[in-house]
């Protein structure tokens, strides 16, 4: 499908202001946007991939930015890879996503799945955008989110969806220098990179092997204004000595429940800067922000008369708006909004007053400072002992990460040898080869026995 | 192992094991703990502080951090200690 008046995110950009001193920096690059959102460069590898599905598989955040902007109304679908991907997924991410051509900023490992397409290594200097000005394809942009089964789920948007909740950011112009915690190859990163390519300012990229004190530091020297997290990024942000350099006028936190305390404690240390916490997820988009100050958001926002509009049903949050992704990739794949176009985001709300609160998952989905975890996924591995009769895995709060990954197991009547202690040790190096250490379980407990509740299922505490 | 929460250097000892141990398994190194080192500059991530909390709950009986709206969060490794010692008293 091809449109005259499609806008690229290239041209977004490009109308948002031809402020020179607009920047895209990570830790060692500082771009002038500008150069690099004009025909300046080559522009021949962009052209090479037009109307093809390109997976962007970088090491650095800045690769995957730049490649966005070559190719978003160039190429026909768009995989944005999350650094934490496992090798043994790309297989199948490969041939569901119909990819032609991968792009990365390092050469393939040996007997690397990625390159059994065309396998690109590029330097940030090769991604400027193809000099045409041919028409704008409607690119689709594939976000990834964790499923049940390990196996990502790639969710299905453009950039017009994602670009929906950005509105506000355009009002607040020039000038402004975004930052966020998150990687950009994230759902609630993505946000705040788009917030300063369409509202016209500038952006401060993190990088997820830098201690918080030197990323902060960095996002104090190029003076950002309007920095996100969840509050498990923040919860650590503060204890870092280095959290009174930076002077933001904007704090947000998304991700996970942003609980009264971390509020509280942001607007007193920041008390120059607006606090607020928006509801997003990858599925169903960006649904509203809060800045009054409360957990939780105002019950009068659960409406069907505006443009996103809010619905609860079995206690669990919908929402319908023009920023939901369009579904998933794949055969086989749920649809996404129901008959009515609603998505259901799975959080169940408690109503207090006029107040609406988050309790929890209906999924029992662990979020470890912002990152998901299924807990069948961890019971699957846990089973594997040839000693676990059956295990139970949970969410534990944690003052630092929101939640904690902990298991309780079952050991078989039969099994009479080894130690408790040597179990355990066992079950966490099976979990460790199998998993990124947030899903591994910090703590194991030997259990006499668990409860399954008339379905025949693990009787599940929500977390 | 089973610290004696009655005494302050034994929670102090069960902090720094935990510390050790947890670096070791997450592939850190850690720096040599002085009670002004920053937590966030001793070469543990936030996932590390985390499983330390968990795991001394486990050990210590003691989760410092669960009671009321109130707060704290601990910058050096000092302050971290001292907030296990206060739950205890």
């Amino acid at each position: 499908m091809r449109q005259h008046n499609r806008r690229s995110l290239r041209d977004l950009t490009n109308e948002a202001g031809a402020d020179p001193g607009r920047f895209i920096a990570d830790a060692s690059l500082r771009l002038p946007l500008e150069t690099q959102v004009r025909n300046t460069g080559r522009g021949d590898l962009a052209g090479s991939l037009r109307n093809q599905s390109i997976l962007i598989s970088a090491t650095e955040q800045m690769t995957a930015v730049l490649a966005l902007l070559a190719l978003d109304g160039v190429a026909r679908r768009i995989l944005l890879c999350p650094p934490d991907l496992a090798a043994a997924h790309l297989p199948h991410v490969i041939s569901a996503g119909e990819v032609q051509a991968v792009l990365s900023d390092q050469p393939p490992g040996p007997d690397d799945p990625r390159a059994t397409v065309r396998f690109i290594t590029c330097q940030p200097n090769d991604l400027a955008p193809p000099p045409s000005d041919a028409d704008r394809v409607a690119t689709e942009w594939i976000l990834f989110t964790s499923g049940t089964t390990g196996a990502p789920k790639m969710v299905v948007h453009t950039c017009e969806t994602l670009v929906g909740p950005v509105e506000r950011a355009r009002a607040i112009g020039q000038g402004a220098v975004w930052s966020t915690f998150y990687d950009i190859r994230r759902y609630g990163g993505l946000q705040m990179l788009l917030r300063a390519l369409v509202g016209g300012g500038s952006m401060v990229l993190s990088n997820l092997r830098e201690p918080p004190g030197e990323y902060l530091g960095r996002a104090a020297a190029n003076r950002v204004t309007h920095i996100s997290g969840t509050p498990s990024h923040w919860r650590r942000a503060l204890m870092s000595p280095a959290a009174r350099d930076i002077r933001p006028r904007y704090v947000r936190m998304s991700g996970e429940v942003a609980d009264q305390a971390i509020i509280d404690r942001l607007r007193a240390f920041y008390p120059d800067a607006t606090v607020a916490h928006a509801f997003a997820s990858t599925e169903a988009g960006v649904a509203f922000d809060v800045d009054d100050g409360q957990a939780g958001f105002p019950a009068h926002l659960i409406t069907e008369d505006t443009p996103v509009a809010l619905r609860i049903e079995d206690g669990s949050l919908r929402i319908r708006s023009s920023r939901t992704a369009i579904g998933y990739l794949g055969d086989n794949a749920p649809s996404l909004p129901d008959a009515d176009g609603f998505v259901d985001t799975g959080d169940m709300i408690e109503q207090r007053g006029d107040r609406c609160f988050f309790a929890g998952r209906r999924e029992g989905i662990i979020n470890v400072g912002g990152l998901k975890v299924h807990p069948e996924e961890i019971e699957a591995v846990i089973n594997r002992h040839p000693e676990v009769q059956m295990s139970l895995v949970r969410g534990r709060a944690n003052p630092i990460t929101g939640a904690i990954v902990v298991a309780e197991v079952v050991r078989k009547s039969t099994a009479t040898t080894g130690a408790s202690d040597t179990i355990k040790e066992e079950i966490l190096s099976l979990c460790r080869s199998a998993f990124p250490p947030y899903k591994v379980p910090a703590s194991i407990r030997i259990v006499d026995s668990l409860n399954v509740g008339a379905s025949g299922k693990l009787a599940r505490v929500r977390a | 192992m089973q610290a004696d929460s009655d005494t302050a250097p034994a929670i102090r000892d069960a902090i720094t094991a935990t510390f050790t141990q947890v670096a070791e398994e997450q592939g850190k190194t850690l720096l040599p703990l002085t009670d002004d080192l920053a937590l966030m500059d001793s070469g543990l991530d936030s996932l590390c502080i985390a499983i330390i909390v968990a795991r001394l709950d486990d050990e210590l009986g003691l989760d410092p951090f669960s009671s009321g709206d109130d707060m704290i969060l601990p910058v050096t490794v000092g302050d971290f200690i001292k907030i296990y010692e206060n739950a205890s008293a």
